[in-house]
């Protein structure tokens, strides 16, 4: 293991681009990371050399396919601290997981059986639920945000009812950064017999998890936010639970056996995984998360902290404008999301963008949390290992260009 | 190109924020939202004969929709609403590169030029014009 920064940025081609004859500084890792060459490679090198549909093909190529994409299960797996790879469903994405859990799990609930998210979710983590409960007649209970962005976790002993059945909050913010206290949502959950389920989009990213050891049912991650593929994603659950779950999709691949009457299901992960999965996807972020494993990840958040702390100085010192989200780095990751005085988001990032640095700005898929705060939207830099010091530079030179230019 | 669009001109016609605020009742109303970034156009109107008589805006929105709406109340008065209208769907042609500037137009819709080879913000400068729209809808 190592963290050689020169190195790590050498691995990530569009690190070398200069799209409109600038340096690229991204700062936008929080909506989607940048993936390494060896991922890339491990993508391409698939689709030239392996490519063919996974399971059922008896010709060589298939079985080249098949094992390519059930060695990126244990891949990912390993990163998440998973020791049996059949825990590991692929998905379309954190929102595809989660419509996973709410279609299969949610259609067991009965009306009145409440479901407890937070008001700092991500959309995918609302409107799943609201649509469940307008199936199934269940109920949506908010667990309330505190000033400095974090989950108030003072009302969870009062949120959590005798009806809860689910828990699904995210494992960290895509707006304020701030980290999930998981051990009390998990003991909060036991006391009820609830069951959990984590948003780990922003979390993921972060450095290799121990699922397992968190206490909770479910977790649900994005490829494109972990250096891989987009269009792929991961569900994790313990083989008994998913066991206990009926499919979500139905088709091809999904089955045990098909009559005109009625199916049986495949066993898990297969079961979930109904068609012709995204194959070079997963292959590709098999490759990613393999190359995210061996990163000295100890460095890796010592370094992105500093950038973090930089980030938050620099914008704190500007008069008059606001960190939506803790002000320090403990229990946060490097997402950071301000307001500057009499500037609306877009127009900060279309400024930034004139230098060079890609930011996002706008509501984050969380209106709950901007209604929460009384804003519209934020803007928000967010970092990733591959980040630097002149990616910060830049932010900053941005910063006073925009005021200067539009304040 | 980014800092292009913030031309002085633009930020000027923003901040001078015409039109803004709301119109007691009776008036038409309106709302336009962009989901893409939350951003909110309430426009109240009063119609005289076929003529607006009066236009207010509220804009919770970026310099551009602030522009965009700035420009509308600054010559709604006295305009007719089909004129409007026509003026918003062909400036929503212009800006995706269909046809040239409306005529006759504003002076001020020049200052949007820059916006067109900015695809992804040419609904900011629309938004103000879908509630118009709207506005006029629930006549």
């Amino acid at each position: 293991m190592s963290f050689d920064l020169a190195s790590l940025r050498a691995e990530f081609p569009i690190l070398r681009e200069r799209p409109g004859g600038r340096p690229i500084h991204y700062l936008d890792n929080a909506a989607t990371a940048q993936m390494p060459q060896i991922a890339i490679d491990a993508v391409s090198r698939h689709e030239a050399t392996s490519r063919g549909n996974i399971f059922r093909g008896i010709h060589r190529l298939a079985e080249m396919a098949t094992e390519a994409y059930q060695k990126a299960r244990a891949d990912v797996a390993r990163y998440c601290g998973v020791a049996d790879p059949d825990e590991i469903v692929f998905t379309g994405g954190t929102t595809g997981g989660i419509n996973l859990i709410a279609h299969s799990l949610g259609d067991g609930f009965a009306p009145g059986d409440e479901i407890l998210v937070s008001e700092l979710e991500h959309h995918s983590n609302i409107v799943p639920w609201q649509l469940l409960g307008e199936r199934r007649g269940t109920v949506l209970r908010w667990l309330p945000v505190t000033d400095e962005g974090r989950l108030d976790l003072a009302a969870l002993d009062r949120s959590v009812t005798g009806r809860t059945k689910l828990i699904a909050l995210t494992h960290a913010s895509n707006v304020t950064g701030a980290v999930t206290d998981i051990a009390r949502v998990a003991k909060a959950a036991r006391r009820v017999g609830a069951q959990v389920l984590l948003d780990g989009a922003q979390m993921a990213p972060h450095g290799p998890l121990d699922l397992p050891a968190l206490g909770i049912d479910y977790y649900v991650f994005s490829g494109h936010k972990v250096y891989g593929p987009n269009g792929i994603g991961v569900l994790w659950s313990r083989r008994e639970r998913l066991k206990a779950l009926p499919p979500f999709l139905g088709g091809g691949h999904m089955i045990r056996r098909v009559t005109k009457e009625r199916s049986t299901w495949a066993e898990i992960p297969h079961r979930f995984e109904a068609g012709t999965m995204p194959i070079a996807q997963a292959v590709g972020l098999g490759a990613a998360l393999r190359w995210a494993t061996g990163l000295d990840w100890e460095a890796a958040v010592t370094h992105m902290q500093r950038l973090t702390q930089r980030l938050l100085d620099g914008i704190g010192a500007v008069r008059g404008s606001r960190v939506v989200g803790p002000q320090g780095l403990q229990q946060r990751i490097g997402v950071v999301s301000f307001m500057l005085p009499g500037l609306h988001p877009h127009d900060v990032c279309q400024v930034l963008d004139g230098h060079g640095v890609a930011l996002r700005g706008g509501h984050h898929c969380c209106q709950p949390l901007m209604d929460r705060f009384g804003i519209v939207g934020a803007t928000r830099a967010s970092v990733a290992p591959y980040s630097d010091d002149a990616d910060v530079d830049a932010f900053l030179a941005g910063l006073d260009a925009v005021q200067r230019r539009l304040s | 190109m980014s800092e292009d669009l913030y031309h002085a001109q633009l930020v000027a016609l923003a901040r001078a924020a015409d039109g803004a605020g709301r119109l007691d009742a009776p008036a038409l109303f309106g709302e336009a939202d962009n989901p893409l970034c939350g951003d909110r156009v309430r426009m109240t109107l009063r119609l005289d004969g076929d003529r607006i008589a009066a236009l207010a805006h509220e804009t919770r929105g970026c310099l551009l929709c602030e522009a965009a709406a700035a420009a509308i109340a600054r010559h709604a008065a006295g305009a007719r609403p089909r004129d409007l209208l026509a003026l918003g769907a062909g400036l929503r042609q212009w800006l995706n590169g269909d046809r040239p500037l409306p005529e006759p137009g504003w002076a001020e819709l020049a200052a949007f030029a820059p916006v067109k080879s900015v695809r992804g913000r040419h609904d900011c400068v629309l938004l103000p014009f879908d509630a118009l729209r709207t506005a006029l809808a629930s006549r």
